[in-house]
């Protein structure tokens, strides 16, 4: 039941949408996709969920051929593509019924499995789908991807644009639902998500730069991270930027992150230019890398 | 098949919740009609003329009266020369003059033939060709009157002589075409829209991954828009039966059979259309362009395919309205059969299924 | 704030109906600051935000924004701020020199002042061979950089960015707040509204508007110490779940 991609590559036009993708995931897994807009993710989910043929390679869901096997893998997939697709005119309760409708199924008959998620917007039952919140609209995409018990599950972006509070629901609830045997394939571009994940793929420009679980990614970061702030932030950029010892500085929220080109590169080191530059309330401490950091290390 | 009812009842929700395509659906016919039927006619009435009368004897006299009992006319003016016609037309008072011959009477009888000048302005062509029509047949019915009180029957030379529908009524000749235009919109805009609504929000994306067959999807699409089509055809031809008095001549069974016939025509277009535009503003647009601008000009509702220049007449072969025009005023007006309308329907079935199977083949299982 | 204050508002109030969208808000940013405008969606910060740039009226209290009054001066506010989107900024089917004359125009500049200008931004950001592509055909980082110094063109004193830097890689959204760093630097102030969290850390003063109020406003480190929580997204978890 799980997901096996081999070398496939997708062109729209002359932009390379996809370039050489391969890789598996495990039946009962809830596995990452992880990437900025434009990285190929949905393309990729399309390509998986029967919508697009690849150019080159081959893929199997749950066993099923993308291209041969399209009708069966209709049948057991559910889909929640990036933007809001249910219809906005009609209420909660009836988007519901439509789509129990067309799989041949009832609300009734597989309440079980999204009686967690349905509770929450059944007081809106009779309200339109275009009138409800953000987390409320993606609790509803889910529960309609549900209804007939898919063996896989694919959210393409689910999270975007959604506030942190209902982001964090559900990604509790996909944690419930792996539970249940769904294998999962999420993607987002929220490097913080990552570690939600079993395993994930870092993908940028159509390409995966790494695959691990996401401790895994963070461990084999080969530098030594160090979280700087001054008084001055945007002289702090400036005078990081040509210290002859940088490796890499980036901004990172009220710090900034910087990795050194030597090994054995110590905090007092990047005190002391940081005094000669005259920086007040200078602090450098080492901290852990993140995801975040992986990925620009990656993709520099 | 319950898969295929739920569609459909979604489908319902869509039209009954669109504040807008409820009013072209169901506002549209109404409006359209009576536009038609009250507004944009052929017909005059009470039109101002001026008589010049060299002779004012009893016959003039006569007719005189004739022509300003009608309705169509009222007399406005009376002139004494020659000169006064063209500082009448001037003023734009009148739209037209009415010259009789000296000894108008004495011709008449003596030498079985006298004439009447209508004199008309023709800066508005079509009224201008209206009132010389009506005037003539005033003229004429006047002559058989005359005929019938000579006891020698001898003929008059008045050659003008016309044929239309006998009260005059351009009405008659609109609400065919009328209905055609709105099947076409209501059927095939609608639908191409409905259609492509789905692609842009995209919905498709979830029905395509779905066990739904695609011909589920196209039919259960078009089942509503059949049947909101056919509401609207019986609102059209009630609103001409009792608002306009118009006689429906043939069989009411045929009638309906050929416009369904039409609807589904309409439709097929309809999902061609959305097999090919991305978005609902492309199926209007092709909407529009592609269907609603040739049923208009090229169908023979307004203008006679007869005067139209040569490749447009061909052309004019190609669109599905000029047939469904020619079978609805068969039927409707002349109340002929299917043994007259043979061709015209062997054509419109042909058609629909072209459309149909070129649909089908144009549908996608996949997004590209 | 040692530059003074640039924003000042007291008791705004914005209702709808029955409905208070702003509830009762004061609030001052300091020039040169980076200001963070947070709320989850429906809390009332767009509004609020529609209020500041002079295209909403406030039902009640007052506001002032660079000196003017949004009530009674609404378009010398639209003339000293510029304002940047992340759904709407430029268009694709124009070229990025035609993006910036066009915009240049809007705000009324000269005609000359738009040549040297629009150069000036094409050689700062590096665009020369891309300057006649059109802007639909960029990476979307690009664009954000274009849309930025187009927004600063007719010189703001202070720039609103919405949700400038969602979906964007990490090393593009890095470059970006560079970007507004160095505007900060310049004496510029930035108003960035967003529900992304992320995106607050990088402000020097954030506020959490939740339910039409404003429940915290402070250095997003005094944040994190005050709720004991590691990231700005777990202040805002705690503020959201306290209302509730």
């Amino acid at each position: 039941m799980g997901i096996s991609v081999k070398h496939i590559s997708k062109s729209y036009d002359k932009v390379r949408a996809l370039d050489d993708i391969s890789f598996e995931v495990k039946p009962g897994e809830l596995f990452g996709l992880i990437g900025p807009d434009g990285a190929g993710k949905t393309t990729l989910f399309r390509i998986l969920t029967t919508l697009l043929i690849a150019d080159k390679g081959e893929a199997t869901v749950a066993g099923y051929d993308v291209v041969n096997d399209y009708k069966a893998i209709r049948n057991l997939v559910g889909y929640m593509p990036g933007r809001f697709s249910l219809y906005q005119d009609l209420t909660v309760e009836e988007n519901l019924n439509f789509f129990a409708t067309i799989f041949g199924t009832t609300i009734e008959e597989n309440y079980d499995l999204i009686k967690d998620i349905y509770v929450q917007i059944e007081p809106f039952k009779n309200r339109r789908a275009g009138k409800l919140s953000g987390g409320m609209k993606q609790k509803l995409a889910l529960s309609c991807a549900l209804i007939h018990k898919p063996k896989v599950l694919f959210l393409d972006e689910p999270t975007t644009g959604v506030d942190p509070v209902s982001r964090k629901e559900f990604w509790e609830i996909l944690k419930r639902l792996q539970q249940k045997d769904i294998t999962i394939l999420v993607s987002t571009p929220y490097m913080d998500e990552a570690a939600l994940c079993d395993r994930i793929a870092l993908m940028t420009g159509g390409q995966i730069l790494q695959l691990s679980a996401p401790e895994a990614i963070i461990a084999s970061f080969p530098k030594k991270i160090f979280k700087v702030r001054t008084a001055e932030t945007y002289r702090l950029i400036q005078d990081l930027k040509v210290f002859t010892q940088t490796h890499s500085a980036y901004p990172f929220g009220e710090y900034m992150h910087f990795t050194s080109m030597e090994s054995d590169f110590k905090a007092e080191d990047l005190i002391r230019y940081l005094k000669g530059k005259k920086h007040k309330n200078i602090e450098v401490l080492e901290t852990e890398p993140t995801i975040e950091d992986s990925f620009m290390e990656l993709s520099k | 098949m319950k898969r295929f009812i739920g569609f459909i009842k979604k489908e319902f929700y869509h039209i009954f919740r669109d504040k807008r395509s409820l009013f072209i659906l169901f506002g549209m016919p109404i409006v359209q009609v009576m536009l038609f039927g009250f507004a944009i006619t052929n017909e005059i009435n009470n039109v101002d003329i001026a008589i010049l009368d060299h002779s004012k004897d009893a016959n003039t006299k006569q007719i005189i009266d004739k022509i300003s009992a009608s309705k169509y006319f009222s007399i406005k003016d009376f002139l004494d020369n020659e000169r006064d016609i063209e500082t009448a037309f001037k003023k734009g008072e009148i739209k037209a003059v009415l010259n009789f011959e000296k000894d108008f009477s004495k011709k008449l009888m003596t030498e079985n033939q006298a004439t009447v000048q209508i004199l008309t302005d023709a800066t508005d062509p079509n009224t201008a060709n209206t009132i010389s029509n009506y005037t003539s047949s005033i003229l004429s019915s006047y002559q058989e009157l005359l005929n019938k009180d000579i006891s020698i029957p001898y003929q008059i030379g008045v050659q003008t002589r016309m044929f239309y529908n006998p009260e005059l009524k351009s009405v008659f000749m609109f609400v065919p075409g009328v209905m055609t235009i709105i099947l076409m919109l209501v059927s095939a805009m609608m639908t191409s829209i409905s259609i492509t609504r789905e692609k842009e929000l995209g919905t498709m994306e979830i029905l395509l991954v779905s066990p739904l067959k695609p011909f589920q999807v196209i039919v259960g699409k078009v089942v509503p828009y059949i049947l909101l089509s056919v509401i609207n055809a019986i609102v059209i031809i009630l609103l001409s039966i009792f608002v306009f008095s118009m006689p429906v001549e043939g069989n009411l069974f045929l009638l309906g059979a050929e416009t369904i016939l039409f609807i589904m025509n309409a439709l097929s277009l309809g999902i061609l259309i959305s097999t090919v535009s991305a978005s609902q503003q492309t199926a209007m647009m092709v909407s529009l362009m592609g269907l609603m601008l040739p049923v208009i000009l090229l169908s023979g509702f307004i203008f006679p395919i007869s005067s139209m220049p040569f490749p447009l007449q061909v052309i004019s072969n190609i669109i599905p309205a000029r047939w469904f025009i020619i079978i609805l005023k068969g039927i409707m007006l002349k109340g002929v059969g299917l043994v007259y309308l043979w061709k015209e329907t062997l054509i419109l079935v042909g058609m629909t299924l072209f459309f149909i199977a070129l649909s089908v083949k144009k549908y996608k299982i996949r997004l590209e | 704030m040692k530059n003074g204050n640039i924003i000042h508002v007291k008791n705004l109030t914005k209702t709808f109906g029955d409905f208070t969208a702003v509830d009762n808000i004061s609030f001052q940013v300091g020039k040169g600051e980076v200001f963070g405008f947070l709320g989850a969606n429906g809390a009332g910060k767009t509004t609020a935000m529609k209020m500041l740039i002079g295209i909403s009226k406030p039902s009640s209290g007052e506001a002032q924004v660079a000196g003017f009054d949004v009530k009674s001066q609404a378009e010398k506010v639209k003339r000293s701020i510029g304002y940047m989107s992340q759904r709407f900024s430029l268009y694709n089917d124009l070229t990025i020199r035609e993006n910036i004359t066009f915009f240049g125009g809007i705000y009324g500049l000269k005609k000359s002042d738009i040549k040297t200008k629009s150069q000036n931004l094409i050689d700062e950001l590096d665009l020369h061979d891309e300057a006649d592509k059109l802007v639909g055909s960029l990476p979307l980082g690009w664009k954000q950089k274009v849309a930025f110094s187009v927004s600063l063109l007719h010189d703001p004193q202070i720039i609103f960015l919405d949700e400038p830097t969602g979906g964007v890689d990490p090393i593009t959204r890095r470059k970006f707040w560079e970007m507004i760093y160095r505007e900060a630097h310049k004496g510029k102030t930035i108003f960035v509204t967003t529900h992304y969290m992320d995106e607050a850390e990088y402000c020097d003063r954030v506020s959490i508007m939740v339910a039409g109020k404003i429940e915290a406003l402070d250095t997003p480190k005094n944040l994190k110490e005050k709720y004991k929580v590691e990231s700005m997204n777990q202040v805002f978890l705690k503020l959201a779940r306290n209302i509730e």
